[in-house]
């Protein structure tokens, strides 16, 4: 059954608009104009119970606008968004208390107090019960190996620490829908990693359902069997992860070691990359079994290996061809 | 750890959980400020320790009264006016535009409760503090300016409750002048204008036996009395047990037409929410 199911779901925002400049503003007293944006325009899909879903898009390509519908913070123009079988714009308690939004740029927790004050705030505000309180606390502190963290004031932790208890605070109600909004931004690597492994984890214990968008492809390939991406407002791509390449990207690369390193491979497709004896390159998808054998009989090779392109480049290509 | 249902407190009990969890979340924050909280007070003090200075420099030289009130009253009148205007200080419009803008206001429409509980509640916990640390600010000012009170049980009694009352109405209005933020993104202009009319009419700038009648009578339609005028009479003037219980009435249904206000008014803001840039 699905947990979260979109259809057809629109956001329009009404945005005022002026040219720079004194005239333009004593004409905007007078005239005022308006433009209208679509956001989000006529977006489907559902996720399944327990999945964790990749929400991809550039800056601006109606992500986190979709987040906030299915949050409940902002009302859809058209269309239909049920998640839990709520109706997110109805805002109903028993809905609220089901979900969590995470925003990696937002701060929830009290900034003056320890963490430890937070969770106790929410606590009382979702109604959890003390003893399920606790341990789900506890749980979750030695999850994300915060325990010396959560009694300084949030005020004197660094971004990574106060993302890390933030993830606890919006999680001791324990929800079964997370909406994650880049939850890993501006984070070091191990940061990041460790924010990763704890989401999975989450995700495996409680069966949680994760909608999780990230510009960290890192983030997706670790957590994401499936991505959703979004451009422009539309749905451009839902499916495996692993069918992107395949979709979208209509080539390989090769990647080959040569005993004569300055060997001129431009015949056998495009060059992306030389490193000494290394070069790396581009050829159609079709090609590859083909260009592979002619390397190995015409040069000295002495390693070949042939991948996918990376999942970031393909993504551009979705983009750019979505863009045109 | 499983996924078995979390087991939720019941309604009502969860309820005073929150109010008392929140006040002593507030009470503690208030603890880390302490000495910019007693600066804050003392500031505060400037406003009515004018009205005294002026009114009763007044007095004075009109022999001693104004109106039938003597200067030890006006004394007494802006001394508990002080503790009056600390109980309803409440969440502002200035503060709505800058919720909003810093995506405070996205965090506690996420949450399953109301968001007014959260500012009742946070603010009262703040008052607790205030209250406490301005004592010895008032006995200073008894000290100073002589005033002339005598307090019974019952007008003791009927002032605890007008004060919680008075903060009730208050946080009712300037909820409603806040939510003006939805659709305008100056809206504490509009709350400059209240100002203006609150000052006035509410007891604030002069107790309202002083302007004329027929502001008086506007005043009666008006709930800003009962924020500030009602409550600093019930320990300063000379009312009886009906005119006490009478104004407790009249603060409660304020409470409730605010109340009913908010609830209606929230619901059509919410839906025009944007949300954006947070």
């Amino acid at each position: 059954m699905s947990v979260v199911d979109v259809r057809e779901l629109t956001k329009v925002f009404r945005v005022p608009e002026r040219e720079a400049g004194l005239r333009a503003s004593m004409r905007a007293l007078f005239r005022r104009r308006h433009r209208e944006v679509r956001a989000v325009d006529g977006i489907s899909f559902a996720i399944d119970s327990g999945e964790v879903v990749g929400f991809l898009g550039p800056n601006g390509a109606g992500k986190t606008t979709t987040l906030k519908m299915l949050s409940g913070l902002l009302f859809p123009t058209a269309g239909e968004a049920r998640v839990l079988g709520f109706v997110p714009s109805r805002r109903e308690r028993n809905f609220l208390r089901q979900i969590t939004l995470v925003m990696g740029n937002r701060n929830q927790l009290q900034w003056d107090l320890p963490a430890l004050d937070s969770f106790e705030l929410n606590r009382a505000i979702y109604r959890v019960g003390h003893e399920d309180f606790r341990r789900l606390r506890d749980e979750l502190i030695e999850l994300l190996d915060v325990g010396d963290l959560v009694r300084k004031p949030v005020r004197n932790l660094s971004l990574g620490e106060r993302m890390k208890v933030e993830i606890v605070g919006s999680l001791v109600h324990r929800p079964q829908v997370l909406f994650l909004d880049e939850p890993t931004i501006g984070l070091d690597v191990t940061m990041q990693k460790r924010i990763r492994t704890f989401i999975a984890e989450y995700n495996r214990r409680y069966e949680a359902t994760v909608l999780l968008t990230s510009h960290y492809m890192a983030d997706v390939e670790a957590l994401c069997r499936r991505v959703v991406m979004i451009h422009q407002g539309r749905i451009r791509f839902d499916g495996p992860l692993a069918r992107l390449g395949e979709q979208f990207a209509g080539y390989k690369t090769i990647e080959v070691a040569l005993a004569d390193g300055g060997a001129d491979l431009s015949r056998y497709g495009d060059v992306l990359e030389r490193e000494g004896d290394r070069v790396k390159l581009r050829v159609e998808k079709a090609e590859t079994s083909r260009v592979a054998a002619l390397l190995l009989s015409e040069q000295e090779v002495i390693d070949l290996t042939i991948e996918d392109p990376p999942i970031e480049d393909v993504i551009e290509l979705v983009f750019a061809e979505a863009a045109e | 750890m499983s996924a078995v249902p979390l087991a939720r407190q019941n309604p009502v009990r969860a309820m005073a959980d929150f109010y008392l969890t929140t006040m002593r979340t507030q009470v503690q924050t208030q603890f880390q400020y302490r000495a910019a909280t007693y600066m804050y007070l003392v500031g505060m003090v400037a406003e009515p320790v004018i009205y005294l200075v002026v009114w009763t420099t007044i007095a004075k030289q009109q022999g001693g009264f104004i109106q039938g009130i003597s200067v030890g009253e006006f004394a007494a009148y802006y001394i508990v006016w002080t503790l009056v205007r600390n109980m309803n200080i409440v969440f502002t419009p200035y503060g709505w535009e800058w919720r909003i803008r810093e995506g405070e206001l996205s965090a506690a429409l996420l949450r399953p409760l109301h968001p007014i509980h959260y500012d009742i509640a946070q603010f009262a916990g703040g008052k607790l503090i205030w209250v406490v640390l301005y004592l010895p600010i008032a006995a200073a000012l008894a000290l100073i300016f002589d005033p002339v009170l005598s307090v019974t049980a019952l007008e003791a009694c009927v002032f605890f409750v007008a004060i919680w009352g008075a903060y009730l109405i208050r946080t009712m209005l300037l909820w409603l002048l806040g939510m003006v933020t939805f659709w305008t993104t100056r809206g504490s202009a509009i709350f400059e204008t209240y100002i203006m009319a609150e000052l006035l009419l509410s007891g604030r700038l002069v107790p309202l036996p002083l302007m004329p009648d027929w502001s008086q009578t506007l005043a009666g339609f008006l709930p800003f009395q009962w924020a500030f005028y009602f409550p600093i009479q019930t320990l300063v003037g000379e009312l009886s047990a009906a005119e006490l219980v009478g104004g407790l009435g009249m603060q409660v249904l304020w409470i409730a037409v605010g109340s009913f206000l908010v609830w209606v008014c929230f619901r059509a803001s919410v839906s025009r929410y944007t949300a954006v840039g947070n």
